[in-house]
């Protein structure tokens, strides 16, 4: 049997950080229960009915008193907030360095792929202190991937790309619950995180079948499925380039301008007509139910991967 | 026993300790109660009515939480266990904690409490009644169909697509079920501007009035919206309109706040009710003038004010912007602050008074303290990065026990208990109270304490099963409920036998200054003989006087 813990495994950065802030706060939560406990206590025995405390001059109020019991809590609640954003702040954005790993959740069931081609399914192998960051999606309801070891949890949203990163820094294996509830079999959608030294992390991920890396499928993908017919320098049609797109601003033909995110690649491959690219026509076909979320994602790794170059 | 009290509000006496005309012998039969349109009369058919679904959410909750016993799901399936939680939280929340206080307690006394003889509208008041009833027999259809599967939160597209569970007539009787509050918000809110006893003016008003006054208005206010909601919804499910599956072009997000911009508001709609009781507790058994009592007053409109723009504070992990979250988390700080100001005027309300423990104020020292924890632990979701390790887990579910079921379910029976004198006319066996008391809680401590340690381990809500390591907190939580269940059970007996049994109450067995104290127990149909005329505070308690009389006593 596991021993008996008050709190889970800290096993990332993150966990450290709100873990110092979770035991900020419940010394604040004390002082205030001491604070209110106390004195009731305290009155509950002397002012008891049949005891002959002194009851004379009884206060029935005073601005004074209730001033300073509003403010001193708003200037603890202000002082708590901006701890907690700050952290938020940290916990929210990945950064850039980060190993990416590309996430779908289905009904119940997580599938994983590391950028190098890895496929996993409701496991999770990451290296020991590296920032890894997870793009995530869903392809029927809303899920939520927690690691309670990492103190992390982000939805997991249909039609949306949502974000969550981590370092890890013990290894072990902990729990990957689905937090979010999915239906049916929601208590049966968890799995595990495996944390390796980075050098098992490098051999596993090189082992077995391997397969291609997530930019090659997705320029694969970019060729077979006739993207590349029309997105490029000779095409028949009028059409927009990719290269160097990726979070650059894109001008639409509504006027408004745009950042060219992941969120807006996965727009314009499935409800082109939403944001039109100023100065284009709207022939783009919808690849909406062609294509599935991982081929999606892949196309994006690749559009991505691209977006650095300048269009040629 | 003490008539100086009374000294400053004109009043009428009866004497002898029961009346025998009264609104209970008024009329006799079935008829004469399903057509009544006397206040009082629906307060009790709403009490019948909510006793109803609180015994079956009750079960729901026994049911989960003895598969919880084990790691394994081994009692019940899966979907049993997804539509006993889903049970639970609809009929907890639409069907007992959001009729409780107002519209039992409420109906009951508000009328008497300013003078009045009825509310504003009394058929309204029937017809919203029925309407409750008849959302009641549409959730039960759908329960007795084969249940509902989405959680009290009917979160898209699960809802709109995949569920296929009776997810529309479990809508609908929540619909309904939302006009029924509405009719009696404005039916309460109308009652209070215009009925009020000549002298009564507002700042002379019980603070039980202005809490019922500040919920009613959110009642108001935030219904619409929740009916908007489940109609969006409905129309998606049954024709396919995209509005929140973003296969069909929709915003799965958007119904995140549509439904929070009504049901966090609604969470006061489950407290504030509560802690008007807890106004009147305890100056009433403190024997003292309530502390702070403007403050006291104006905390519950401001909280009825910010609770409207906190909803944001359940979607920080939603993929709702970081930025937005930022201000969710500060303004949901701030609501925090007039639920404090009222627990430190409550606590400096017991300073130089002359306290007695009788059952009501059981209840209400024990709301203070579940209630505070309850706050306190607000705080830790409020905080940004906190709540993201802890949303959706035990930790939740504990905390908002502790306000719903440790606040609102401890003052509704601490209110139960003191009104249930004039309600019947008799008292019930105070041993007995006090012991229900007691017991509630230890149970409902031993019950949600453990879940507060089991969530910020990371056990998340709504799991048939779970890891072992998990096992032993869950296993105390459910040796708590059957605690806690004791604890429900015995007011049941016990004021079921004061009915015929109970010692006779008389007017005022509390010694308490209200208005609705100053006629006979029952009340008689019109409530008052006179109408009484109010000329100070409704609370001129005296600790002093109080210790005096028992030093001449002893
Ligand atoms: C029939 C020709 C055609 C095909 C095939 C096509 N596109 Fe397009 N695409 C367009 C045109 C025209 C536009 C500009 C109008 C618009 O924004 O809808 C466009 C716009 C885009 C944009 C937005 C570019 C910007 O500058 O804002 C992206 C990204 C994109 N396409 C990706 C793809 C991908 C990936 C595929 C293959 C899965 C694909 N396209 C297939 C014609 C095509
Ligand atoms: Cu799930
Ligand atoms: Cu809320």
């Amino acid at each position: 049997m596991d021993k008996f813990r008050l709190i889970p495994p800290q096993a990332s950065t993150s966990a450290h950080q709100i873990d110092w802030l979770f035991i900020a706060l419940v010394a604040i939560m004390l002082f205030f229960l001491i604070s209110v406990f106390f004195p009731i206590t305290w009155f509950a025995i002397k002012y008891r009915s049949g005891s002959d405390a002194n009851r004379s001059n009884p206060s029935h109020g005073s601005n004074l008193i209730e001033i300073s019991w509003t403010t001193l809590p708003i200037v603890l609640s202000v002082a708590l907030f901006s701890w907690g954003a700050v952290a938020y702040y940290h916990i929210e954005r990945p950064p850039p360095n980060a190993l990416q790993v590309q996430i779908v959740g289905k009904q119940w069931m997580w599938k994983l792929q590391h950028a190098e081609g890895k496929r996993e399914i409701n496991e999770l192998h990451v290296p020991l202190g590296q920032p890894v960051a997870l793009t995530m999606t869903s392809q029927d309801v809303i899920h939520s991937f927690f690691v309670p070891a990492f103190r992390v949890k982000q939805d997991v949203v249909p039609g949306k790309y949502t974000s969550e990163w981590f370092k890890a820094t013990q290894l072990g294996e902990y729990h990957i619950f689905c937090s979010q509830y999915c239906g049916t079999d929601h208590s049966g959608m968890i799995g595990r995180v495996v944390v390796m030294e980075p050098v098992a992390y490098q051999r596993w991920l090189t082992a077995g079948e391997g397969g291609e890396s997530i930019v090659v499928s997705g320029r694969r993908l970019f060729l077979d499925r006739g993207c590349s017919g029309c997105h490029a320098v000779n095409s028949k049609f009028h059409t927009p380039l990719l290269e160097g797109l990726f979070d650059k601003p894109v001008p639409l033909s509504s006027g408004e301008i745009v950042k060219a995110d992941e969120q807006y690649l996965r727009d314009s491959i499935l409800l082109p007509g939403k944001q039109i690219a100023a100065g284009y026509d709207n022939i783009m076909p919808s690849y909406a139910g062609q294509l599935s979320e991982e081929e999606i994602m892949q196309l994006i790794a690749y559009l991505k991967s691209i977006g650095d170059k300048t269009s040629p | 026993m003490n008539t100086s009290s009374n000294a400053t509000t004109t009043i009428v006496r009866h004497s002898g300790a029961y009346a025998l005309d009264n609104y209970l012998t008024a009329g006799q039969g079935v008829k004469s109660w399903l057509l009544t349109t006397d206040h009082k009369r629906i307060g009790i058919l709403y009490l019948w009515t909510i006793l109803v679904f609180f015994l079956i959410a009750a079960v729901a909750a026994a049911l989960m939480r003895i598969e919880l016993l084990t790691p394994a799901g081994d009692l019940i399936s899966s979907e049993t266990y997804n539509k006993l939680f889903t049970v639970h939280g609809v009929l907890m929340v639409w069907f007992f904690l959001i009729p409780s206080i107002p519209a039992v307690l409420g109906n009951f006394v508000i009328p008497m409490m300013i003078g009045a003889r009825d509310v504003a509208f009394p058929r309204l008041n029937l017809f919203s009644w029925y309407l409750f009833v008849a959302a009641g027999a549409l959730a039960l259809w759908s329960l007795i169909h084969g249940g509902v599967d989405t959680g009290w939160t009917f979160y898209t597209p699960y809802s709109t697509t995949y569920a296929n569970s009776h997810v529309i007539s479990m809508a609908a009787g929540i619909f309904v079920a939302g006009f029924s509050s509405i009719i009696t918000g404005i039916n309460f809110i109308v009652t209070i501007h215009k009925m009020r006893a000549p002298g009564l003016r507002w700042f002379r008003l019980p603070l039980f009035i202005w809490a019922l006054y500040a919920t009613s208005l959110i009642l108001v206010l935030a219904t619409p919206v929740l009916a908007i909601t489940l109609a969006l919804m409905s129309v998606e499910r049954l024709w396919g309109v995209g509005i929140f599956d973003p296969k069909l072009g929709g915003d799965p997000i958007l119904f995140q706040h549509l439904f929070w911009f009504y049901s966090h508001p609604a969470v006061y709609i489950m407290i504030l009710p509560g802690m008007g009781v807890i106004s009147e507790l305890i100056t009433c058994f403190s024997r003292k003038r309530i502390f702070g009592y403007a403050w006291v007053g104006c905390s519950s409109m401001a909280i009825a004010v910010l609770g409207f723009i906190v909803w944001g504070h359940h979607m920080f992990v939603s993929s709702q912007s970081i930025y937005a979250g930022m201000i969710f988390s500060l303004l949901s700080f701030l609501v925090a602050v007039p639920s404090g100001v009222k627990v430190f005027n409550w606590t400096a309300t017991l300073y130089k008074g002359s306290i007695t423990f009788q059952t009501p104020m059981l209840y209400a020292l024990g709301f203070i303290g579940l209630f505070t924890i309850g706050g306190l632990t607000g705080l830790c979701v409020a905080t940004l990065a906190v709540d993201v390790h802890v949303h959706d887990t035990y930790f939740v579910i504990a905390h908002f026990h502790y306000i719903m079921v440790g606040g609102m379910v401890m003052a509704f029976m601490g209110g139960l208990h003191y009104w249930w004198p004039k309600i019947t006319g008799r008292l019930y066996p105070e041993f007995w109270g006090k012991l229900a008391a007691m017991i509630t809680f230890i149970g409902f401590n031993l019950t949600f304490f453990p879940q507060f340690l089991l969530g910020y381990l990371g056990m998340p809500r709504r799991y048939h099963a779970y890891p072992p390591e998990f096992q032993m907190l869950n296993v105390l939580s459910t040796a708590g409920a059957s605690i806690l269940g004791v604890g429900y059970v015995l007011p049941l007996i016990y004021f079921l036998w004061s009915l015929k049994r109970g010692r006779l109450a008389g007017p005022n067995p509390w010694r308490a200054t209200g208005l609705e104290w100053q006629t006979s127990s029952p009340p008689p149909v019109h409530n008052f003989e006179a109408t009484p005329i109010a000329t100070a505070s409704p609370y001129l308690y005296d600790a002093e006087a109080d210790r005096d009389l028992h030093m001449a006593n002893a």
